[in-house]
């Protein structure tokens, strides 16, 4: 079976409409010398608005930087990051991000913590409130809104770090890995329940994840990483726009899971 | 007492409380950890044993004391028995110049323990929080910890005189710079992630010291000053056995001159009453303050 396959450096982003978030030839060297490590490796792709996409690729091999980079969090040795074609300098409320672990600030309650990024920006109360209560709800939390973190489990903490993200209003969401840490049942949970958040909002969602099924089952699109920092291939998930777990078991789904499983070997 | 049971705790079910297969005695099996009561590490402690053991290493100095004092094994002007301290104690209260120490020591060690921490926690947060600061005050704040302020204590009385303004100035110096390095350190245990965090969620520099660092380390600032001001207490001391004119520290070293011990004792266990009571208050602020964070005081 053959797939729609596009390698980076024969696209071309000037057909398409302005991309949402473009990471144009980034390259990260780390130390200097013979210690010199390129973990990533002139990477670019882009993400049209409302697209999901997932970066897959064995652990090191620069994704983690690469997103790092995205949200602007560290430096790169050179490229660019662009959002709705203007290249930006460092971190900002623009690229939400939702990390691994540690996040929530646990001096604040679940409903502050989801008021963090409203509360910079000097939303009025009321209006705040609402928002905050609207994104409890979608996550599932009202309930534990007064809670602090250390009375959550890891997956309503996580919810609760998607949900800050999202009260937001981020251009894009940048995801590190968000339900690795979390049981297999929490994980699929929450991964049926972030493919309906994303269809109903049409966000943009750039995410990083090592396990193959996820990144098929939430994404339009997967790149695939190697151990040299490059980007080796992207795939275009050709799937019906509306998923549910069981579509894990399909045969289309084990065709995309057994060609990338392959690719990441 | 309690030690003895240590050969015994490997297992403290009878056999008669197990379940018929588990009936056997478990093999003494190097490859297991052998269960134990006395010698647990963070795997949960008994409140009697807890209870048992404190009131032991609280009971044994006493009791030495009681036996060296009461025996007569030891001359009552250099050893006064518990009862005579306590005694004396109360008469001193009731001549109403203990109250005064009391009063006078409390505000010096109030007034120097705040001047160390209005000055301490700022110049702590910005070591931690910026390398900038830490090359700027980091090297003198981390050089000065090591000066012996007790030897500086001649020079400023020559340098700020014999009145109050010395005796706050040696309090200060001796925990400005503990209260700093501590904090910074706390700073530096934040997690990048939760600082990297703030920036994606649009906030400032400004923004991610006010509204993350320092809310991050409340906890560990509440116990450094905890920690500090026992400090605060023996450089008080320490002041006035120099120059003064009133304060538990002066009334220590007057009861030497007329060998007074059970004057001096007395005026020893104040200072340790003030102190952990203190130390109970910043628990206490602790827990009602900061209900969000797990308390590493014990």
């Amino acid at each position: 079976m053959q797939f729609p396959t596009t390698i980076p450096p024969k696209e071309q982003p000037s057909e398409l409409p302005v991309p949402k978030l473009e990471i144009r030839n980034l390259t990260k060297v780390f130390g200097q010398g013979k210690q010199r490590i390129t973990a990533v490796d002139d990477v670019s792709l882009s993400l049209a608005p409302n697209e999901f996409s997932c970066i897959v690729g064995p652990s090191g091999c620069g994704k983690s930087t690469l997103l790092s980079i995205a949200a602007g969090l560290s430096k790169a040795t050179s490229g660019k990051i662009l959002v709705d074609g203007a290249p930006v300098p460092g971190p900002g409320a623009d690229r939400g991000m939702v990390f691994q672990n540690y996040t929530l600030f646990p001096w604040l309650s679940v409903a502050e913590n989801v008021a963090f990024g409203l509360r910079l920006k000097g939303m009025a109360k009321a209006e705040l409130n609402r928002r905050v209560a609207h994104y409890l709800d979608i996550v599932g939390l009202s309930g534990s809104a007064k809670a602090y973190p250390k009375a959550l489990s890891g997956g309503m903490k996580q919810r609760v770090a998607i949900a800050r993200a999202l009260a937001n209003d981020p251009e894009v969401l940048l995801m590190d890995e968000p339900f690795g840490a979390l049981d297999s049942q929490t994980k699929e949970q929450l991964q049926s329940f972030f493919h309906d958040l994303w269809a109903k909002s049409h966000i943009t969602v750039l995410m990083i994840t090592h396990d193959v099924e996820e990144a098929i089952f939430l994404s339009q699109r997967v790149h695939i990483m190697d151990k040299t920092g490059q980007l080796h291939e992207t795939i275009t998930i050709d799937l019906p726009t509306h998923r549910e777990l069981d579509m894990k078991l399909t045969r289309e789904f084990l065709d995309y899971k057994r060609h990338i499983v392959h690719a990441l070997r | 007492m309690a030690a003895s049971q240590i050969p015994h705790s490997s297992d403290n079910r009878s056999p008669e409380d197990r379940p018929p297969e588990d009936r056997r005695e478990p093999a003494l099996d190097r490859r297991y950890l052998r269960p134990s009561v006395f010698w647990s590490i963070r795997q949960g402690f008994p409140g009697w044993l807890q209870v048992t053991l404190v009131a032991v290493s609280l009971a044994i100095p006493i009791l030495i004391w009681a036996s060296l004092s009461y025996g007569q094994f030891v001359d009552a002007r250099f050893l006064p028995t518990p009862s005579a301290v306590i005694v004396r104690g109360f008469s001193m209260l009731l001549e109403g110049d203990l109250i005064v120490d009391i009063f006078a020591s409390s505000a010096r060690v109030i007034a120097g323990f705040s001047f160390a921490a209005l000055v301490g926690i700022p110049v702590g947060l910005a070591m931690g929080t910026f390398y900038s600061m830490d090359s700027l005050l980091g090297g003198f704040v981390r050089t000065a910890r090591y000066l012996p302020i007790a030897a500086f204590v001649p020079l400023i009385i020559i340098w700020a005189g014999i009145d109050e303004a010395s005796k706050i100035i040696i309090i200060f110096l001796g925990i400005v710079f503990y209260n700093a390095t501590m904090i910074a350190d706390a700073v530096k245990f934040i997690p990048n992630e939760t600082l990297n965090v703030a920036y994606t969620l649009g906030a400032t520099r400004w923004d991610v010291v006010r509204r993350v660092i320092l809310p991050a380390t409340l906890p560990s600032i509440l116990d450094t000053l905890r920690v500090n001001i026992a400090g605060a207490w023996n450089f008080l001391v320490l002041s006035e056995l120099i120059a003064a004119e009133n304060g538990l520290g002066f009334t220590i070293v007057r009861s030497q001159r007329y060998l007074q011990t059970d004057r001096a004792m007395f005026c020893i266990l104040v200072i340790c009453m003030i102190g952990l009571a203190t130390d109970f208050a910043f628990k206490l602020l602790f827990r009602l303050w900061l209900p969000w964070a797990d308390s590493k005081m014990s």
